[in-house]
């Protein structure tokens, strides 16, 4: 499950504008439980694809502690790639699932 | 005094510089009053943002004056005046325009904003839709226990965030309002509270919380209402450990704090609203708090992201009588989200032309929805260039709020706070652009009403809105 969110990175980089390098760079980051990493054979940097029914997008992975995220947990700033694989529909409120997507966790072979 | 520092103190003391005291933040919610900016007036930049956190340096450091045409119609430089009056035919042609955005701009600009769109019976909408909005439908089913954070920094001994991580998000929340800082009954400021962090993840802000839940994800709503029912005395089964990740003892030794204290406060963010439930876990928060009351004294803020998010909630409430996802082709103001808010009207293919006001949903919306964005006359005025600002149609550079403009914003507690700005800008603000494309838009309309033949109700409509 794929969790959206802000980060202070996030915050200072959207400041130097949102088309420039490192706000890009931010927001195609996404955190991975390090077991989860292992276990498809992922290394910090290692670009994998996500993907569901609405979308897909590549990112670069990096590891976090089993204790800080949870095993199937991924998190990433918010941005253009998270967008790519958010619902349109808001079920009659206005708000899209940002914060709760399935997605299915590709490896990228180099 | 080191070496290095002296320089920099030279280097400034050379320079032509103002010293701005009592300036505002404008980056996040928290809405920071108590600014110190050094302002190079040479070179129109601000050098140092005393008392500002990491995010808050950021946007006064990155607010510069760039060089950039103030206004573009299809990607050609126009005057201010010509893309007025573009805009203006743009609106008035549309059969459902669409206002959106708002959330970083003045509550004088939102004004104007809500007024355009009372005139060409379009649509309005601001971020509160993709953030906080379902909290907004909630405060309408449950109510809402509130207080300032005034309050709360010299009250609260109880302080609970719940799908938050301030330390990035919003970095002196904690230190500003709610967890170290000295009140009047909290002299000994973080030793006289207790912090508790509700989290599916770990995060940077875990540092300053003495106890750590985190409920599996997605299992918000069946916490919280374990605690509501706890709260109301009826037993709960240990089973809800494998429900929700969450062991009975924590949530009775919760429940127990709660009742306990003298002054209890629950901070929530978007992991509550964005996430499967929405609006009915923020009820669910919301009806907690309203239940502790019975025990002692206990409030809900939701945790307001944009500068001013919580002003944009204000004046579309006061004007129209609705928060958000507003519509007006029937000549009145109508509330429905999930048909009259952005995601929406630009997914289901409704809006036939926008205009966005200081936000960037090129970017940060559902793909379905931006394929739309590009298909229909966009307006956008903004003080970057963004995703947003690449697919307008008609494109206004302004000034930004509390650093180039004064005006007020409104902090997430609903202080309203007045803005000293440091520097000007050779960009016009957003509120004086809207209040021109406002006044070109009402003379087309009454030009059209007149050529219908419903000159006389058009001339009543001119003397009751003076410009
Ligand atoms: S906490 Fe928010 S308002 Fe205060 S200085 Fe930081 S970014 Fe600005």
């Amino acid at each position: 499950m794929l969790i959206p969110g802000r980060s202070a990175k996030q915050g200072t980089s959207l400041n130097q504008g949102k088309l420039k390098e490192e706000y890009k760079e931010v927001t195609s980051t996404l955190e991975m439980n390090t077991d989860d990493m292992k276990k498809i054979g992922l290394v910090d940097g290692d670009k994998v694809r996500l993907s569901n029914d609405i979308g897909e997008t590549v990112v670069s992975c990096i590891g976090k502690k089993p204790e800080d995220l949870s095993e199937g947990v991924l998190f990433i700033p918010y941005g253009p790639p998270s967008s790519q694989l958010m619902e349109s529909d808001t079920a009659g409120s206005g708000m899209p699932l940002s914060k709760h997507m399935m997605v299915d966790v590709e490896k990228i072979k180099n | 005094m080191t070496e290095q520092k002296s320089n920099k103190k030279t280097e400034e003391q050379n320079k032509n510089i103002k010293i701005v005291k009592d300036a505002t933040c404008t980056f996040c919610g928290c809405v920071c009053d108590d600014m110190e900016l050094h302002v190079d007036l040479d070179e129109k930049r601000i050098i140092k943002a005393k008392n500002a956190c990491v995010l808050g340096r950021a946007w006064f450091a990155e607010h510069t004056i760039e060089d950039a045409p103030a206004a573009l119609i299809d990607g050609k430089e126009v005057s201010v005046e010509e893309a007025v009056e573009e805009a203006a035919q743009t609106l008035v042609k549309a059969k459902f325009p669409i206002t959106y955005g708002l959330s970083d701009t003045t509550s004088e600009a939102q004004k104007q904003a809500v007024a355009i769109t009372d005139y060409i019976k379009g649509n309005i909408d601001t971020t509160t839709s993709v953030c906080h909005g379902p909290s907004g439908l909630a405060f309408q089913g449950v109510g809402e226990s509130t207080s300032t954070l005034g309050e709360v920094k010299n009250r609260a001994d109880l302080v609970i965030y719940w799908g938050g991580n301030p330390a990035e998000s919003h970095p002196r929340h904690f230190g500003r309002y709610a967890v170290t800082p000295k009140g009047m009954f909290t002299p000994n400021g973080k030793k006289d509270r207790t912090i508790v962090l509700v989290d599916v993840r770990k995060t940077k802000s875990a540092g300053v919380a003495d106890i750590l839940i985190r409920p599996k994800p997605g299992k918000d709503f069946e916490v919280l209402w374990a605690l509501r029912a706890l709260v109301k005395g009826i037993s709960i089964s240990t089973d809800i450990e494998k429900e929700t990740g969450v062991p009975l003892e924590v949530l009775t030794d919760l429940v127990e704090r709660m009742k306990n204290c003298r002054f209890g406060v629950l901070f929530f963010g978007m992991g509550l609203t964005m996430t499967r439930g929405r609006h009915f876990n923020s009820g669910a928060l919301l009806a907690l708090a309203t239940d502790l009351n019975e025990y002692t004294h206990f409030v809900a803020k939701p945790v307001r992201g944009h500068g001013n998010v919580t002003g944009a909630d204000n004046v579309v409430s006061w004007q129209t009588g609705y928060p958000f996802g507003v519509n007006f082709s029937r000549g009145y103001p109508r509330f429905n989200p999930g048909e009259f808010t952005t995601v929406d009207t630009l997914s289901n293919g409704d809006a036939d032309a926008a205009m966005i006001i200081a936000s960037d949903p090129g970017s940060n919306f559902p793909k379905k929805a931006i394929e739309h964005l590009k298909n229909i006359p966009v307006v956008v005025l903004d003080t970057k260039s963004t995703d947003t600002t690449k697919l307008a149609h008609v494109a206004f550079k302004t000034a930004t709020y509390g650093i180039n403009t004064g005006g007020t914003v409104y902090r997430m507690d609903d202080v309203s706070i007045p803005l000293r700005p440091a520097f000007e800008s050779p960009f016009p603000d957003d509120e004086t652009i809207l209040k021109a494309i406002k006044k070109r838009v009402h003379e087309l309309i009454l030009k059209k009403n007149d050529s219908r033949g419903a000159s006389g109700e058009a001339k009543v409509a001119a003397a009751v809105n003076p410009l």
